[in-house]
């Protein structure tokens, strides 16, 4: 059935519809929303309270909880503010993200490379170990944030005693054929930075003797790494 | 004097329509089911009980007031138009609008009545000012519903797409505000083109919603009731966005051809 023309809306109809219109938009501009400051997260709801409310599905809420995280203090180029959160809540919410859904990666993404990349060492080694206990519960899958961890430990917090620890982990814990032999190297070249160099030596002979390497340009790489073990430790004598 | 005559009249038979219905009695039975899940949760909880009774009783009533007063407005017109009732009121002697008047103030005296009966429960458990805010903030809320309803069962005359364009708006405006705030919380600091364009998308559609997020809020029942100011606020939002979507039903029904 068609329409009847505009011309048979009265006027006043007309200007009402106008008008109120323009105060809608008006009153919502002069009330943008504010995004939430470091003070307004709080701790996450329970465990049992989550399951009740993701209606038997649990990654579509898993997904959203970290968008919501996310949302929290995150302002583009400006990375000091993450330093504000309070942690042990910011690691609560990583947690029951986890507890949703254990095969998503963002949580730990987010730990490694944002929550622990803040200029306060106490929180950024507070992110680290976290990292560590989780990649302990699934270390084929979660081993790329430890090795950032590694790294962050060794690069920005200067702790090489850690960052061997996290490497170590790796090379122990993550077994998987899909975790690459960088990953698995990380603790030898930690080690000849620490001086570490005959265990090094053990380390880079361990894994061309067993055979695990094929591409040649690796081999020759490891090759020359232990030749150049070798020969610090002779000059070391 | 007659159209007032025909507002009014028309006002009696919709609230008496909801009479009938036992609309008041479905309203008493899920109070009666709120109270006792509070009482059941006072039980099982360790701490915060009161905070926790308050909080999900607030919460189960409001939603169960929006969703009792959206289904009766849109399976009652629904019916009406059925029966060509809504044919016979308009080829009364008097204009459209006056229709629109009647039924908008039949079904807003169901709505503020609901929303008085369902804030009185929570008087048992909470200060009268927060309350008080509260009550008022969900008659307020439920005007808008009423005026979305009205204007989306006129616009779509059936009950399905009716009841899921209301409840969408409903959705829709609660979360709006978080969703504003996600989309502006880019991971990367550069801007793409589509990034840019989203969030214009969603600001765009936020300033057509009312502030549903800021209305009768549950921490003014566990806390501090709001503030004059934001009372003021919220007042006004709600009028403005009434008459906006009543105007624009009201549009939509004179251009009706029945």
């Amino acid at each position: 059935m068609a329409q009847r023309p505009v011309s048979h809306v009265p006027l006043p109809v007309l200007a009402v519809l106008i008008g109120a219109l323009g105060l809608q938009i008006s009153l919502k501009l002069a009330h943008p929303v504010t995004p939430p400051a470091a003070s307004d997260l709080r701790p996450p709801a329970s465990q049992s309270s989550l399951r009740l409310a993701s209606l038997g599905d649990p990654i579509p809420l898993a997904k959203l909880l970290m968008l919501y995280l996310q949302s929290f203090d995150y302002q583009a180029v400006n990375r000091i503010r993450f330093q504000d959160l309070n942690y042990d809540t910011v690691q609560q919410w990583l947690l029951r993200i986890l507890w949703l859904d254990p095969k998503g990666q963002y949580p730990l993404l987010a730990a490694s490379r944002l929550y622990a990349d803040v200029p306060n060492d106490a929180k950024a080694r507070a992110m680290l170990e976290f990292v560590y206990q989780q990649f302990l519960l699934d270390p084929d899958r979660r081993w790329p944030w430890l090795a950032h961890a590694a790294a962050i430990a060794k690069h920005r917090l200067k702790d090489l005693p850690l960052a061997k620890r996290y490497a170590s982990a790796i090379q122990k814990h993550a077994t998987g054929p899909n975790v690459p032999l960088w990953a698995k190297q990380m603790e030898i070249f930690i080690r000849e930075d620490m001086n570490e160099l005959e265990t090094a030596r053990i380390m880079i002979g361990g894994f061309l003797s067993s055979g695990t390497i094929r591409d040649p340009g690796e081999i020759r790489f490891l090759d020359q790494r232990l030749r150049d073990i070798e020969a610090r430790l002779k000059s070391q004598r | 004097m007659i159209r007032l005559h025909f507002i009014a009249t028309l006002a009696g038979t919709t609230v008496l329509e909801a009479v009938r219905n036992r609309l008041f009695w479905l309203a008493a039975i899920v109070v009666g089911v709120a109270l006792g899940l509070a009482q059941f949760l006072n039980q099982v909880a360790i701490t915060e009980s009161l905070e926790i009774q308050v909080a999900l009783l607030a919460a189960l009533l409001r939603v169960a007031a929006v969703f009792i007063v959206a289904t009766f407005i849109i399976t009652s017109m629904v019916r009406e138009a059925n029966d060509k009732v809504t044919e016979l009121m308009l080829s009364q002697p008097a204009p459209r609008s006056s229709y629109f008047l009647g039924k908008f103030a039949g079904y807003a005296l169901v709505a503020v009545s609901l929303a008085l009966a369902f804030a009185l429960p929570l008087a048992l458990f909470t200060p009268t000012a927060g309350l008080m805010a509260w009550a008022a903030s969900l008659v307020c809320e439920l005007l808008i519903v009423t005026s979305v309803s009205l204007f989306c069962v006129i616009s779509l005359t059936q009950v399905l797409s009716a009841f899921a364009a209301t409840a969408g708006f409903y959705f829709l405006s609660r979360s709006m505000a978080a969703m504003q705030v996600i989309a502006g919380a880019s991971l990367t600091s550069e801007h793409t083109f589509a990034d840019t364009a989203i969030n214009w998308i969603v600001d765009a559609i936020a300033l057509l919603l009312p502030s549903l997020d800021r209305m009768t809020r549950t921490d003014w029942l566990v806390n501090a009731g709001p503030g004059m100011d934001e009372t003021l606020g919220l007042l006004v939002q709600s009028a403005i966005y009434v008459v906006l979507i009543a105007s624009a039903a009201l549009f939509d029904l004179h251009r009706k051809n029945y």
